[in-house]
């Protein structure tokens, strides 16, 4: 039996691994974007792969985004499979058209004749004292769309296994990468990477009998940081990575809700009209017999993204989240 | 070092690395739209090819009117007719090989057809049963598109697609007047013209985007100027001269197939026909206007030279018409057969494999279906 060596790797270089794989398994995958290419990448997650697999297989682009999107889209139908990079979350937008009217819905309208197997990464999120418009959490307007997988990691495996797994679906999925989580490190053997991750399967990230805090991508290890500090409460936090916004696995939530009979969302996105909703909305409908109080919801304040010197107001910290746990009617108990 | 600190050795110089990338002279369209018909040019033209044109022109028209009038009767949600724009529709689709691809429109129906998709399916978008009624990879024709100029980058990427597999495909995308302001627009001729893929554009320049004319959509000396500005040729061409249109739009196919990249070829035509049925033309254009372009049919054009020329005689003419009606007849039949649906089909399609939330909506559906049924519907 040998022992596999864990070294320290970040999250961006287990998904230029990532890619490196895919592209290596697979010459359908094309990567492409702004600044992919010689550059590697805003973030460097392309590194290299241009010098490796060339200039047709990771391509840069014009500088627009529905343009990126829509030859994507084609090159889909033609039975390529491409993984496109957004450069940052606000920078999507222009390609909503080609996402909302021809991404989401191809399959659909040829009746399963035209399938489009893309990948569409979008780093997101703050924390990161971006300028205007480089910190949205834009998970939202995705999940609303019918016909995408909304994926988002939150460790370095999970960042490498749900990246596969994006690349190999038939289906297109918007990977949401967590831009301050880019640079977290993590035990992770890079020469053999991990299993790749069925998308749609949450994950009990840290076991507790209080009450559970369902989270997703950034606010991961703001959720297990808080479960850490609410100890000295005597509480003992269970947190749940959903991994997958999209499909929305309600089997592992509704467990572990039924099991601490309290719940807590949080993310970086706005409340109104954010995940949250949705998600409380589910836990309410499935376990309204086992809580033993309102599903509450920790989240971003329903602001454009503030500047950068401001931001550490609007994110979700631990203090916020400790304070709606405390809400959470522990006096009823007794 | 600034400019200061050189204490006046500073010589003003021009920026290093500009040249002239490319020479625009080329790629300008020419003054006027080529045309065939009535010209020298029609001399040259094969014999054969004008008469297939000729009969699927009157397919074509018979094709619009037929459509129309189930549009009346409601056997169609709604129709954009191509009536007066055939010879745009008919000689795209011919100039194109069988492996080839067309990215048609929501109004150019008449062109999926003519490039062998059955006219039923072709309508089935329209009719509302489905949106897209075929496979696109049957006949090689992406599903008809509805958002402006959308479907454009797709035509870009598949053909970029097609090269990078060593395949020799070409992609013909065909958009109107009003499509060329859209955004989707530009970009996707910016991306042909770099990465020069084997696309052509078809603008068919019908005069109005519902009611709006060109005038208030464009200040360009001409639509086909456009390409000039991404490095691509741009060609004129009168819409309603079949043969015209073929020529170009065959030479522009060959030289995307040869690897001399994209083309875009402006068609001036005219919408005879109000934008759907639901519109009301009158509201913003006068009778003569139409009659000046009913006098420039492309049916009509086409149909004076092969007879002035004695390539058509009126048995060929007859043969031709009742071609057409055969069509008209099995379309109207068809269509007037109500289509089989199965409301459980919704769910069919959305992902590879319907997510828990879809599965459980549609045991909901499939349990309002059984409870109308035992409520005796």
């Amino acid at each position: 039996m040998t022992t596999v060596a864990l070294k320290p790797a970040t999250m961006a270089q287990a998904l230029t691994r990532a890619l490196r794989d895919a592209m290596a398994a697979d010459p359908t995958v094309h990567v492409m974007g702004e600044d992919v290419g010689t550059l590697g990448g805003v973030f460097r997650v392309t590194d290299g792969l241009a010098k490796e697999f060339g200039e047709d297989r990771c391509t840069d682009t014009p500088l627009a985004e529905a343009g990126i999107l829509g030859t994507a889209v084609g090159m889909a139908m033609y039975g390529l499979r491409p993984v496109v990079e957004m450069q940052f979350d606000a920078f999507a937008y222009p390609a909503f058209e080609q996402l909302i009217s021809h991404v989401s819905r191809m399959r659909n309208r040829t009746r399963g004749a035209m399938p489009l197997p893309l990948t569409i990464r979008v780093p997101y999120g703050g924390g990161i004292g971006g300028v205007e418009h480089h910190s949205d959490s834009s998970e939202a307007y995705y999940m609303a769309t019918p016909g995408l997988h909304v994926v988002t990691p939150a460790t370095v495996a999970d960042a490498y296994g749900l990246l596969r797994a994006a690349i190999a679906s038939d289906d297109p999925v918007v990977f949401l990468e967590p831009k301050r989580l880019y640079w977290s490190k993590d035990s992770w053997n890079p020469e053999h990477p991990t299993d790749v991750e069925p998308i749609g399967r949450a994950v009990v990230r840290r076991p507790g009998r209080s009450a559970t805090l369902v989270t997703y991508g950034p606010s991961v290890p703001v959720c297990l940081e808080a479960a850490e500090a609410a100890r000295a409460e005597g509480w003992d936090l269970e947190v749940v990575d959903l991994r997958s916004l999209v499909p929305f696995d309600d089997e592992t939530v509704c467990a572990s809700v039924r099991r601490t009979g309290r719940a807590v969302v949080v993310h970086e996105s706005g409340g109104f009209g954010g995940p949250g909703g949705e998600i409380a909305a589910r836990v309410t409908e499935r376990c309204f017999h086992h809580l033993e109080a309102p599903v509450l919801r920790v989240a971003g304040f329903d602001i454009p993204y503030p500047p950068p010197m401001l931001e550490r107001h609007h994110l979700p910290g631990v203090d916020r989240i400790l304070d709606a746990v405390g809400r959470l009617q522990w006096e009823a108990e007794s | 070092m600034t400019v200061m600190e050189q204490r006046g050795g500073y010589r003003p110089s021009p920026p290093p690395a500009w040249q002239p990338r490319t020479d625009p002279a080329p790629l300008l369209p020419d003054a006027e739209p080529y045309r065939v018909l009535g010209t020298e040019a029609a001399a040259k033209a094969d014999p054969a090819l004008l008469r297939r044109l000729y009969a699927e022109l009157v397919r074509g028209r018979r094709y619009n009117v037929q459509a129309t009038a189930l549009t009346k009767q409601g056997r169609l949600a709604v129709y954009p007719s191509s009536t007066g724009q055939e010879a745009c529709q008919v000689a795209a689709a011919l100039a194109l090989e069988d492996r080839d691809w067309l990215f048609p429109s929501y109004r150019d129906t008449l062109a999926a057809v003519a490039r062998g998709l059955d006219p039923v399916q072709a309508l089935t978008l329209l009719r509302g049963d489905w949106h897209t009624g075929y496979d696109p990879h049957e006949h090689r024709v992406a599903p008809l598109c509805t958002p402006l100029a959308t479907q454009l980058p797709h035509a870009v990427g598949l053909a970029h697609a097609a090269r990078l597999k060593g395949d020799d495909v070409v992609a013909l995308a065909m958009v109107g007047d009003g499509g060329s302001s859209e955004g989707d627009f530009h970009e996707a001729l910016n991306f042909a013209a770099v990465w020069q893929a084997p696309v052509v554009f078809l603008v068919q320049n019908n005069g109005f985007a519902i009611s709006v004319p060109l005038a208030k959509q464009t200040a360009a000396p001409s639509l086909a100027h456009k390409a000039v500005g991404y490095g691509m040729p741009g060609r004129l061409v009168d819409g309603n001269d079949a043969a015209a249109v073929h020529e170009v739009v065959t030479d522009a196919v060959r030289r995307a197939r040869e690897g001399g990249g994209p083309t875009l070829i402006e068609a001036i035509t005219y919408r005879i026909d109000a934008h759907t049925n639901a519109d009301d033309a009158t509201r913003y254009r006068g009778d003569t206007e139409v009659e000046a372009w009913r006098a420039h049919d492309p049916i009509a054009l086409l149909e004076h030279e092969l007879t002035e020329r004695g390539l058509l005689d009126d048995d060929a003419i007859r043969a031709a018409r009742d071609t057409a009606e055969t069509m008209a007849a099995d379309l109207r039949e068809r269509m007037n057969q109500d289509p089989v649906l199965d409301p459980m089909d919704l769910f069919a399609h959305v992902y590879a494999e319907p997510t828990g939330q879809l599965r459980e909506q549609q045991a909901q559906l499939q349990a309002e279906l059984h409870a109308e049924q035992e409520g005796g519907h």
